[in-house]
């Protein structure tokens, strides 16, 4: 069941549940009437279309924490640097239809006085060249990061620490004014997405759809690289740093790649967030909102890639639930989620999976479940 | 405006010092009976008239009086509580509550004569009133009026007070009061045009030697008369002043740096503990910090509603309160969740972070989402002068407490046999163990000697920032900064990074902004670890890779 080629058994459910989901939520949506059982009312659709942008973060996240042994408490700063960079897009669409009504300027910065856009600004009334920068600033400013740590060896917690601090340095700086992205407010006020209405329940639809499509797409990279070669040594890399620095591999280079390319889907499943929210600001980069995408993948189980994107629906849809039920409760449950995972729920749900259906079956002493989690977590 | 408010701060509380001193002289003089002053008489003859010009010159003779009724009669005046009894020419002042009292004497008289009628005002008469009452406040008994009075005359440069000026110098008697009258006496005679250049080279050294942003302006605006060699005086005390300021102003910025480096020092210097020594990445360490500021709010809760005497005691007694209470909190969180977690850093820091939310909540819960009003005892609060820098008792405090609680913590480590064990656990657990040491006691005595810290930190950290549930989560990412620059295990570093972020931060405020200055400390910092992985002062040898 635990196959060594990019789809395991696992992965296919995975795959087939997502684009099952990825069609029949909007179609239910837009084909069924709001009196059918099976409708899925206007609220819900970017509500799950959210919980899937969330997924892919968790697999991105689960990446560089479950294969590489890198515990990122800033990946929330390349989701929202990805989402920034589609939010200037939308800002750019806004057009003259704005409360200042500037066919140029963003009414934040008729707001602000600023007389022409900044140069940063230029080009994000193009679809393509956003979509670019959705993936280069986001990977850019992980890979000049990563190149700088793990070239000096920064590892274990001293790394998780200073990503929290560039996490929170970024949400210092989009929270001023006179950087240009809005300042607190952020960016909001959305019109329309390539042209099609954003609040229009095809649009929504279309976005849900290609969240699901982001999510199987970023699953099956991840998936494809750490089964092949390259995905072996980052194991190792995860396991015994050391070790496979002496056996000859560049530790750094290894490193790099998976840190870079998880920053990447970050800024993706941002860039697909903003749309379906309707707005970005300072608070996603918020070092909090990054720990918990951390304990997404922890109680999904990490290193598993399927088990990280399940803890990110689990853990968002029992946030829903229960800020709307109990708000006091919510903080209680999440923080006791963190404690209790970690201390009896090392492998996640999939883990707990794992052992019961382990149990279930005749025991076969042959077969390692690849869930298991690293012995050595850090050094 | 805040030097110069700090400059009457400075002088009222000088000048209070010395009203205490004189206290008893001057209480002995009840306003009910005064000897008829001699130079009232004129004045009160002119007053009876009744015609505005002769009321307009008693009030010049009044601003001169050295008679404590003269003040009376001006602010009686003012509010037509001044009453004249036509027939005998007596002036009666009436006291708010309607009794009414001799002008000259000050004596109460009873019955009221029948017929008295209010002192007329027009608007030259009013003018005449609020200039003779600042030149009585000149000569007023209380030295904090006559300092407040001299930098009020400063400020307006009105030459109509020269005269009383001339006059409370001569007699001035306290040092501090007579340079202020003397400094407010240059600024007229710098202004105030057809002085001669003799006079105004004085008042421009004079005015020099004050060296605040008042003097500056005074000395940038020079009136169009005004000789070269007194424009050349003033341009190099306009220098000089400057270089003064710059150097004050650095020295602030150093003081608040210092100020700021002894919070982060008592915030983080548990978390030394908890990291550095035990390699607990305890995110809940904010959290500690917020309960012993809570523990600070109840305990003068108890003392405000039971014992309002001991106000003055309720920090001290919140300090070991807060320290055992905190303590307790983090020796439960050792063997309930931390004990289990060792040796896996990452989860560590995932579940304190949890256990952080927990205790957040919780606080929310039973307090409520808002501040909570921690008051300051006497000796906190009010502040003094060093030169242009004001220096607040709490901030001064706060880093003395810092000191005594590091070298405190120092001791307890290399001095007693607790921190001789703890050193032991952390450079070799197995061999400690071997040697007898309980290892398991002494990690949880280790985590709640960092927690109980971080709760003292808190009681300290109530008097200088909000006490709510969030209060925590605002240092520990700059704790965390603190000692992975100091160098991780290094109580020294600790203290070090601390300072060395608190004064970096402050110095570069000035020139990048509050955000943008943070800004730039945390990229040097991130930049700092990436050239040095371990720290300011990092462990050598085996211990590092432990």
């Amino acid at each position: 069941m635990n196959g060594s080629g990019i789809l395991d058994r696992r992965g296919t459910i995975f795959i087939v549940l997502v684009l099952a989901a990825g069609v029949l939520v909007p179609a239910s949506n837009l084909l069924l009437s709001p009196s059918s059982p099976f409708y899925v009312s206007d609220y819900l659709v970017p509500l799950l279309g959210k919980y899937l942008c969330y997924a892919l973060l968790a697999v991105a996240v689960d990446l560089v924490w479950g294969y590489c042994g890198v515990l990122s408490l800033g990946h929330g700063a390349f989701f929202a640097l990805g989402g920034y960079a589609m939010g200037m897009y939308l800002m750019r669409q806004i057009g003259a239809r704005g409360v200042y009504g500037n066919p140029v300027l963003p009414d934040f910065m008729v707001f602000l006085n600023y007389k022409e856009l900044p140069w940063f600004w230029l080009g994000f009334n193009h679809f393509p060249f956003a979509a670019l920068m959705v993936l280069l600033v986001p990977g850019a400013l992980a890979f000049l990061f990563g190149w700088f740590a793990f070239r000096s060896r920064v590892t274990g917690v001293y790394l998780s620490i200073i990503t929290q601090a560039m996490t929170f340095a970024l949400m210092l700086a989009f929270f001023r004014n006179d950087m240009g992205f809005g300042g607190n407010n952020g960016l909001t006020d959305f019109k329309d997405i390539l042209g099609f209405p954003i609040t229009a329940g095809t649009t929504r639809g279309a976005l849900f759809f290609a969240s699901a499509i982001a999510l199987v797409g970023g699953y099956l990279i991840c998936r494809g690289l750490v089964v092949s070669k390259y995905g072996k040594v980052l194991v190792a890399v995860r396991d015994a740093e050391s070790r496979t620095r002496f056996l000859g591999y560049k530790v750094a280079n290894y490193k790099l790649l998976a840190w870079t390319l998880s920053a990447m889907l970050a800024g993706v499943a941002g860039a697909l967030y903003v749309p379906q929210v309707g707005i970005i600001n300072p608070g996603e980069f918020a070092p909090a909102n990054s720990i918990e995408t951390v304990i997404w993948v922890a109680v999904g189980g990490r290193g598993t890639l399927v088990g990280a994107a399940l803890g990110a629906l689990v853990v968002n849809a029992g946030k829903t639930w229960f800020t709307g039920v109990l708000p006091e409760a919510w903080l209680f449950a999440l923080g006791a989620l963190f404690v209790v995972v970690t201390l009896f729920l090392p492998r996640g749900i999939i883990g707990l999976w794992g052992d019961v259906s382990e149990r279930l079956r005749k025991p076969k002493p042959d077969q390692v479940p690849e869930a298991e989690a690293p012995a050595k977590a850090a050094e | 405006m805040s030097l110069v408010h700090r400059l009457q701060t400075a002088m009222l509380l000088l000048a209070a010092v010395v009203l205490l001193a004189c206290a008893a002289p001057a209480s002995a003089q009840t306003p009910a009976a005064q000897p008829p002053s001699a130079d009232l008489a004129p004045a009160l003859e002119k007053i009876a008239a009744d015609s505005y010009s002769d009321t307009e010159a008693a009030l010049a003779l009044l601003s001169t009086s050295t008679s404590p009724q003269a003040a009376v009669i001006v602010a009686a005046l003012a509010d037509g509580r001044l009453l004249i009894d036509a027939a005998t020419k007596s002036v009666y002042v009436r006291a708010a509550d309607g009794t009414l009292s001799a002008a000259a004497t000050g004596a109460t008289v009873s019955p009221a004569p029948a017929g008295l009628k209010a002192v007329r005002l027009n608007n030259r008469v009013r003018r005449a009133i609020d200039a003779a009452s600042g030149a009585l406040s000149l000569l007023a008994p209380e030295p904090a009026r006559r300092a407040e009075a001299a930098a009020a005359v400063f400020k307006s440069r009105d030459a109509a007070a020269l005269p009383t000026l001339q006059a409370a110098i001569a007699k001035e008697t306290i040092p501090s009061v007579r340079e202020a009258l003397e400094q407010a006496r240059a600024a007229i005679l710098i202004t105030a045009p057809g002085i001669s250049e003799a006079d105004r080279l004085g008042a421009v050294k004079l005015v020099t030697a004050r060296g605040d942003q008042e003097a500056l302006a005074l000395l940038s605006n020079l009136p169009a008369d005004a000789t070269p060699a007194v424009k050349t005086t003033a341009e190099q005390g306009v220098a000089a002043i400057n270089r003064s300021l710059a150097m004050w102003n650095v020295a602030q910025n150093v003081w608040y740096g210092l100020s700021l480096g002894s919070v982060l020092l008592l915030a983080a210097i548990g978390l030394a503990i908890t990291f550095g020594v035990m390699g607990v990445i305890n995110m809940a360490h904010g959290e500690m910090v917020m309960l012993g500021a809570y523990t600070t709010y109840m305990v003068q809760d108890v003392i405000r509603t039971s014992y309002p005497g001991l106000f003055g005691w309720s920090l001290a007694i919140a300090l070991p309160l807060a320290f055992l209470f905190t303590a307790l909190v983090g020796i439960l969180i050792e063997r309930l969740v931390i004990r289990f977690l060792y040796g896996r850093a990452l989860e560590t820091l995932l579940a304190t972070w949890g256990l952080s939310l927990m205790l957040q909540q919780a606080v929310r819960t039973i307090f409520g989402p808002t501040n909570k009003e921690v008051g300051a005892p006497s000796w906190m609060s009010g502040a003094f002068q060093v030169g242009q820098l004001s220096i607040t008792y709490n901030r001064l405090w706060i880093i003395v407490f810092a000191l005594i609680v590091f070298v405190a913590l120092l001791v307890v480590l290399k001095r007693t046999s607790l921190g001789l064990y703890v050193r032991a656990v952390t450079q070799n657990r197995r061999m400690a163990a071997a040697m007898g040491i309980r290892t398991g006691r002494i990690d949880a005595l280790t985590f709640g000697l960092g927690s109980g810290i971080a709760g003292i930190a808190g009681v300290a950290l109530s008097q200088i920032d909000n006490v709510s549930p969030n209060l925590g989560q605002g240092y520990i990412i700059d704790s965390f900064m603190v000692v992975v620059f100091g160098g991780v295990g290094n109580l020294w570093g600790t203290l070090v990074g601390a300072f060395t972020l608190g004064i970096a931060n402050k110095l570069l405020e000035p020139f990048a902004g509050a955000v943008l200055g943070k800004i730039v400390l945390l990229v040097c910092i991130i930049l700092f670890i990436q050239k040095r992985p371990r720290g300011l002062f990092a462990l050598k040898g085996r211990a590092v890779e432990a």
